[in-house]
């Protein structure tokens, strides 16, 4: 029998083809001896199918909590006895947000409101907001409101929406344990419409929401079959007072595992470190994913938390000599 | 001393303590105003976050 990461290094590395389903389970159940192997593998994939570049991006939140969804992950969700209130983000701070990203190199700025979808009010902050900062600033404007009409779609693309970010969060079998008040169908389609309309697709998750092992290597390929332009990878921070508030922490060699078999499934795509990095992988863990299979990081804070000061995520990309990616100037 | 708990909003002399609440606190924003333990509406922003409680006004990082 072929050791996995001699045939992954054939497949992945030589062919740039990704892994199966099979194939991402046995990388995720690789004994703890192996997992240096497997980021190292992962590296080389990442450098050769994307290159040494690194997309850096902040966000922040327009609308803050107040969602009607029951996503049993989050804070912001209006139907749990969590601590996060309802609060809109104004015009101008969310100008001087985009400054304050663009001020660290980063080429991606994200909007992201907490709602099922957008309403007239969050499209109407959307195009003045969108306009204010392309008046501003140059960096690439993405966003992330939810479920989509394709009358919204063609909105945002008409404002110059670049990238859209619509998380499937976990795999199709494990989603209704999650979320009740929609459908991983339902996410999927919005996928699709944003995919048609030339938006780049932003599509990742949140591992560590008690998910199996399989469910996470059905969740890699389900990802790569999309072949979403960039997956950001979340790990579960427990917020308090939701459904799964008590849910451990994912052990951090199993985020590891996870961040390796994702990159062995989907060589050519960014693989972004999103939420949670901080409280599971600790400040070294951000270089072993970088040095893993990672080419992409959210700078800065997070939401409705914080996470480390873009700084120490910039030198350290310095330090490894992976050049951050510049504005296109096709912009 | 201010009296409650920035992160669960209970008094801090009923339970002195906090040490996870405040560990927390490295990476999240207060929730509760440490006067008088109400929630507080807070907005994240990349490089900082504001906090505003209705009754003792604005703090931020
Ligand atoms: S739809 Fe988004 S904001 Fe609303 S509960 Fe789900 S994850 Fe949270
Ligand atoms: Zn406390
Ligand atoms: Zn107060």
């Amino acid at each position: 029998m072929t050791d996995i990461l001699e045939f992954a290094r054939a497949q992945v590395l030589d062919r740039g083809v990704g892994l199966d389903e099979v194939a991402v389970l046995e990388i995720l159940r690789l004994p703890d001896e192996r997992i240096a192997d497997a980021l190292q593998l992962a590296h080389e994939v990442r450098m050769r199918w994307c290159g040494p570049e690194v997309e850096v991006e902040g966000i922040v939140s327009l609308k803050t909590g107040g969602c009607p969804e029951d996503c049993h992950f989050c804070s912001q969700s209006g139907l749990f006895s969590s601590p996060v209130r309802a609060v809109w983000l104004d015009i101008p701070s969310l100008v001087e947000a985009a400054k304050q990203t663009a001020a660290t190199g980063a080429t991606e700025f994200c909007i992201v409101a907490a709602v099922r979808g957008p309403d007239a009010r969050l499209m109407a902050q959307m195009r003045e907001g969108v306009q204010a900062i392309k008046e501003a600033v140059d960096i690439n404007v993405a966003a992330s409101l939810g479920m989509l009409t394709q009358e919204q779609v063609d909105e945002l693309v008409e404002m110059g929406v670049h990238r859209y970010n619509h998380n499937l969060e976990t795999c199709r079998t494990y989603f209704p344990n999650v979320v009740t008040t929609h459908s991983w169908e339902e996410r999927w389609g919005t996928l699709k419409m944003v995919r048609d309309s030339g938006m780049e697709v932003c599509c990742g998750g949140i591992l560590g929401l008690g998910e199996t092992v399989e469910q996470r290597a059905e969740f890699a390929v389900q990802l790569a079959e999309l072949d979403p332009h960039e997956v950001p990878l979340n790990f579960l921070n427990p917020r308090p007072g939701t459904p799964l508030e008590d849910q451990p922490v994912l052990d951090p060699k199993d985020a590891l595992r996870a961040i390796a078999a994702f990159r062995l499934a989907m060589p050519r795509t960014i693989i972004r470190y999103a939420g949670g990095r901080e409280i599971t992988l600790g400040d070294l863990g951000t270089r072993d994913g970088l040095l893993g299979g990672v080419n992409a990081v959210i700078v800065g804070n997070y939401l409705t938390t914080l996470g480390r000061p873009a700084t120490q995520d910039l030198e350290l990309l310095a330090e490894l000599k992976m050049p951050v990616k510049a504005l296109s100037a096709t912009l | 001393m201010s009296g409650f708990c920035g992160r669960c909003g209970r008094a801090l002399s009923t339970e002195p303590a906090h040490v996870d609440c405040a560990a927390a606190l490295e990476l999240e924003p207060p929730r509760y105003c440490t006067q008088c333990g109400r929630r507080m509406k807070v907005q994240v922003v990349p490089t900082g976050w504001s906090a505003t409680c209705v009754e003792h006004g604005a703090l931020s990082s």
